[in-house]
């Protein structure tokens, strides 16, 4: 029975190809035999994860913290330097220059990505808003929250920041970052569902080593990661930590 | 926990204050009227032992305290109480993380030099096999009417 393992859909769409480049590379370096299951949208992830569908995941930290408090998820590694920050942007023709310019009944084209989604309306509190006096209306991606500034249908968006600054010139050329977040310590971590527990260290030796062989360090460009780092377990509880004290 | 001097100051008038903190130490600082602005889009994050003393700092945090790490690390957390902060907050953000349950405040933070900035803050017990650990505090960027409506409150409370 090969092991499912899920990507979290919230990364650049060019990405996806090299997922299945690093998956090929972590079969063949661990031996064990892992299907590369795509979810198109967030409602599939956590459909999966609700039922029981997942063996090792590439998740944001939002999702992380689910998994790890309620599923008893095992810690695998996280990408080094690139920790999880969000954009909060403005059509460059609005009037919009700050976040202190949004007044109550500010229209917000938001995703379904809830880390991206928390850190944005974090950003806009400042300006005593939340959900009851914003108009948010959820797109299916960042690139349709780009589409609804330009279009005039939304007043801000709230963006991945890597996927932002990821989107074509000439559609950045159009927008204005209001804010981007500099929280720092949230990021993106490989799990393992505790069923595989006694595969874990030999997946993570694998994906530890992955940067210093030719062919992990071209299949880790292709999902725009430089190496993974380790993480114990305590750093996944400290994520948590931060992930209740900014929810709720 | 060393007192404040002048020398803190950079230059600024400060109005001087003894502060007596719960657990019975005492410090003589001086309040700055002058505030800085908490940066766009940051969070400040640090950690405690289980009796308040600090024991991780982010950068953020080190920023705006005006406070080096090291001046930091294994200093009680209350090297950032403001004289114009009420007791009564404190000893409810301590009753609450102690039964296990998250805080949230706004609160008046003083610098190393003097001056304050407000925050936003959330305190959250790091609870681990059942035991209180430690506590993680977030602190971000305020409401200025959550903040004007604090500024309103804390002196009756004093």
């Amino acid at each position: 029975m090969p092991l499912t393992f899920t990507v979290s859909p919230d990364f650049n769409a060019r990405y996806l190809p090299g997922w299945y480049v690093v998956n090929t590379w972590l079969q063949r370096h661990t031996g064990e035999s892992i299907h590369l299951e795509g979810c198109d949208d967030f409602d599939s992830l956590h459909r999966a994860m609700r039922d029981d569908r997942i063996d090792l995941v590439y998740a944001n930290s939002f999702d992380a913290a689910r998994l790890v408090r309620d599923h008893g998820f095992i810690a695998v590694a996280r990408p080094h330097g690139r920790p999880d920050e969000a954009v909060v942007a403005a059509a460059t023709r609005s009037t919009l220059n700050s976040i202190d310019d949004l007044r109550p009944g500010t229209r917000v084209a938001t995703t379904d990505n809830p880390d991206v989604h928390m850190m944005g309306m974090i950003m806009l509190e400042p300006a005593d808003l939340d959900a009851s006096n914003l108009v948010v209306e959820q797109r299916p991606s960042f690139v349709l929250v780009a589409k609804s500034l330009l279009n005039g249908e939304s007043d801000v968006g709230f963006f991945l920041a890597e996927t932002f600054d990821e989107l074509s010139a000439t559609v950045r050329h159009q927008l204005r970052v209001l804010v981007r977040s500099e929280i720092q310590v949230i990021s993106h971590l490989v799990l393992a569902h505790p069923r595989i527990g006694d595969r874990v260290d030999a997946i993570r030796r694998s994906l530890l080593l992955m940067h210093s062989d030719e062919r992990g360090r071209a299949a880790l460009a292709d999902v725009g990661v430089e190496h993974w780092e380790p993480v114990d377990h305590e750093d996944v509880e400290f994520m948590i930590d931060l992930m209740v004290a900014l929810t709720g | 926990m060393r007192d404040m001097t002048l020398d803190d100051l950079q230059g600024e008038i400060g109005v001087e204050h003894l502060l007596t903190y719960a657990d019975g130490r005492r410090r003589r600082v001086f309040a700055v009227d002058l505030e800085v602005p908490f940066p766009e889009g940051r969070l400040i994050v640090s950690r405690t032992d289980p009796s308040g003393v600090i024991t991780q700092a982010n950068e953020s945090f080190v920023a705006m305290s005006g406070y080096s790490i090291d001046e930091l690390i294994g200093q009680p957390h209350y090297i950032l109480r403001h004289p114009d902060m009420p007791a009564a907050a404190f000893k409810d953000l301590w009753d609450t993380v102690r039964r296990g349950e998250k805080w949230t405040g706004y609160v008046k933070n003083l610098r190393k030099d003097g001056a304050y900035y407000w925050v936003f803050a959330s305190v959250v017990p790091n609870i681990r096999d059942g035991c209180i650990v430690g506590y993680t505090s977030v602190r971000r960027k305020p409401s200025r009417r959550k903040v004007a409506e604090a500024a309103a409150l804390y002196p009756a409370l004093k």
